[in-house]
């Protein structure tokens, strides 16, 4: 079984307006997968039907190779969004509460909160009330009860909001050692330099359809606009120049360089290959920089939601 | 997975563990106590207070009746003196006021003419006892003048009881009328009581799961209507406690201050109270209590306790559950108003139409509707099940009422499971409608 979670032809309804409409999804076991998409476009909806907040009105989510059921729940662990603790309730306490929810016993509950707390330095918060802490110090907490019950599928909202960079560094660790220890992570944010970091599968969802998923590699590639960031030290800049932009696509470049280049941005097209544009360049003078413009998760983005 | 136990103890203990819960607890008996101490006083103020009134009597036929000086209103007659005088007279020395009876030549010309000056409207109670006094009076004159001996008619005077008995040879009395209005009273008064203030309580309580944003993490674990009921037993549980805990400490103050102070805490205590001893006047204390004591032992303790408990625990959930449905589909307690109104309207509805409907007529019709409708019925049969209601009539309405608990539960269940994943703005009825759809 290679794939933890299979969502097939997700349908999802409130009232007239349609949320999802017929979403198929595949979260291969051990991936961090990143679900990706502007605001409203159905990510919660899809997320709250892996929790079993809300039933979709057609289609089918398999769990681990069975039809999802309510018993998945203690497999399952879930940072939304919009999170927050009972204020007036103990650290400690809060946390034992939603780990026995979450189906574990009380002392093994106890047990690895106390080396979750050790591990993240924050034991003696125990007996504080949550009213007390910081908003980071909160969202740590959320975090611990999140994996507490080691579930094989941890669904993470925006993770690191609200955290500093050095926690935020903290959680991204963290994330990853789960990831290495065998769990799967489905990661949901707006920030994609976090994406680029950490996932290897994405999938973008657009006005309530998903419009692309795969090997982040994958779509790379699919995205890739065969253009080339040069820099070449030449005596005749002005020829250079004038017989790029007549044989090439050319847009100007910057980029850290220690010569005294010519930078240029070039896009060859579908009849050459890079060893031709190489060639043509080397004519005339030193090419010191030459690097195949890789898009961004960023770029993807906007490209595919403008194309949609 | 089943949490329900959880989900309540953590409710529970959360409530009783909260500061102002337990502030709460202790305080307000005290401070029940201290009101009821205060109210007696200021009455008992108001009463010693003297007042002075002036009479001017020119007809002097109403010379005598005006010598009672042991209350604490004091006659002074005025003689050879006029209105005019008179009047300035008693605003200088600021009397109460001042009674004028003016010269006649038949006793019925007094019907219209007698009048009473004072600075303020004067108390109706006053009033009605000075017309009381001066009719008995001139009534007594006009016996007299008409050559009727009142001797005789005092004599001739016969007062009548009647004794009751239902068809099955049930014996009852004023007396027992009044004990079993006091039972249903305060059982119908303690479930609207209980119904408010903790059902507003599961409502914040909800509304604060919303506001502080841990709704979605729980719900990602147990069911809502898991939640939900969890929620409405931990507080009703939570309320049970209090309440006890009222009873007990007021028990315990009221027996400390008769004893210790001697203070009689009953006199204290409002008009059912005098209801009832104006049922037993006649008749020394020891037989009262005694035949309390009969009567008490005649009411059908079982069943009212039955159907006490049952009539209780089904109203309350059944209000409770649209309690926690308003709570789910607001974001704060200032926008629940304007859903208020549909809980309020029957709960008001009920407690009316028990304290006026069933008072007069325990088995009417309009008594017996209401003891049908679910809504009323906790409140309105308890009220009539003192009087005797049949048995069927008593189960029929109970089944009626959890049968319908079911309905709101799920009928709450539907709007708190879409409710609580709202956030920012109010809903309208039609959109809780749709989300009953949903």
């Amino acid at each position: 079984m290679d794939n933890l979670l299979v969502a097939e032809n997700i349908v999802k309804k409130y009232g007239d307006y349609t949320a999802l409409n017929n979403v198929s999804l595949t979260v291969p076991k051990g991936s961090i997968f990143g679900l990706l998409g502007p605001n409203g476009a159905g990510k919660t909806s899809f997320i709250r039907i892996i929790n079993q907040i809300t039933m979709p009105d057609s289609g089918l989510v398999t769990f681990d190779g069975k039809p999802l059921e309510q018993n998945h729940v203690k497999d399952i662990g879930y940072l939304p969004e919009e999170r927050g603790l009972y204020k007036s309730m103990k650290v400690g306490e809060q946390a034992l509460y939603l780990a026995q929810l979450k189906g574990l016993s009380k002392a093994e509950a106890k047990e690895r909160l106390k080396y979750w707390f050790d591990r993240l330095e924050i034991g003696d918060w125990w007996n504080k009330k949550v009213q007390e802490l910081s908003k980071g110090m909160a969202q740590k907490i959320q975090f611990v009860v999140t994996v507490l019950h080691q579930p094989k599928l941890l669904i993470f909202d925006e993770p690191f909001s609200g955290f500093d960079p050095i926690n935020a560094n903290l959680i991204k660790d963290e994330i990853l050692k789960l990831r290495d220890d065998g769990a799967t992570v489905i990661f949901s944010t707006h920030r994609m330099e976090s994406v680029e970091e950490l996932c290897d599968h994405i999938a973008l969802i657009d006005k309530s359809n998903k419009i692309l998923d795969g090997k982040l590699l994958d779509i790379k590639r699919q995205f890739k606009s065969n253009t080339f960031e040069v820099g070449v030290s030449t005596t005749n800049e002005h020829e250079l120049r004038t017989m790029l932009e007549n044989k090439f696509t050319t847009s100007p470049a910057s980029f850290k360089s220690i010569h005294d280049d010519v930078k240029m941005k070039v896009q060859i097209n579908g009849s050459n290959s890079p060893n031709e544009l190489f060639s043509f360049l080397a004519n005339y003078g030193q090419v010191n920089h030459f690097t195949e413009v890789i898009p961004t998760a960023s770029d993807i983005f906007i490209q595919s939601i403008q194309n949609n | 997975m089943n949490h329900l136990p959880l989900i309540t103890k953590r409710e529970y203990l959360n409530k009783v563990k909260n500061k102002s819960f337990i502030i709460m607890t202790f305080v307000s008996p005290l401070i029940m106590i201290g009101l009821g101490l205060l109210i007696g006083f200021l009455t008992n103020l108001n009463k010693n207070k003297e007042r002075i009134i002036d009479v001017v009597d020119e007809s002097g036929f109403a010379k005598e009746i005006f010598s009672d000086t042991t209350s604490t209103t004091k006659y002074r007659i005025l003689n050879n003196i006029d209105l005019t005088q008179a009047r300035v007279d008693v605003e200088e020395k600021e009397h109460y006021g001042l009674l004028y009876i003016p010269k006649v030549d038949s006793v019925s010309q007094l019907e219209k003419s007698v009048k009473f000056y004072s600075k303020d409207t004067p108390s109706l109670s006053l009033i009605a006892s000075l017309e009381s006094k001066i009719e008995k009076r001139l009534t007594n004159i006009n016996y007299k003048n008409k050559g009727i001996d009142i001797e005789k008619i005092e004599d001739a005077k016969v007062s009548v009881e009647i004794n009751q008995e239902s068809y099955t040879g049930e014996k009852t009395s004023k007396f027992s009328g009044g004990l079993k209005l006091v039972f249903g009273m305060v059982s119908g008064y303690l479930l609207f009581m209980f119904i408010i203030i903790y059902g507003n309580m599961i409502m914040r309580s909800i509304i604060e799961e919303k506001t502080s944003r841990i709704i979605e993490v729980i719900i990602s674990s147990v069911k809502p209507m898991q939640l939900m009921l969890g929620k409405i037993f931990g507080t009703s549980l939570a309320g049970i406690t209090q309440f006890v805990i009222w009873v007990l400490v007021l028990g315990v103050l009221t027996t400390i201050l008769t004893v210790v102070f001697n203070v009689d805490i009953s006199a204290m205590q409002g008009s059912q109270q005098e209801m009832i001893q104006e049922t037993m006047k006649n008749g020394d204390m020891n037989d009262m209590i005694a035949m309390g004591l009969y009567e008490l032992d005649k009411l059908p303790i079982i069943n009212l306790i039955v159907m006490f408990l049952l009539f209780f625990i089904g109203g309350f959930l059944l209000y409770s559950s649209l309690y926690a449905a308003i709570g789910a589909a607001v974001d704060n307690e200032t926008d629940t108003q304007q859903f208020m109104m549909p809980i309020m309207v029957p709960l008001i509805l009920a407690v009316y139409v028990g304290g006026f409907t069933v008072l007069e007529d325990p088995h009417g019709t309009v008594a017996q509707v209401f003891s049908f409708i679910p809504f009323t019925s906790p409140v309105v049969m308890l009220m009539r099940i003192p009087f005797g209601v049949p048995i069927w009539q008593q189960i029929l309405s109970v089944v009626m009422l959890f049968a319908t608990f079911i309905g709101t539960v799920w009928f709450a269940a539907k709007i708190y499971r879409v409710g609580i994943l709202m956030y920012g703005k109010k809903p309208s009825y039609k959109e809780i409608y749709k989300w009953l759809k949903y």
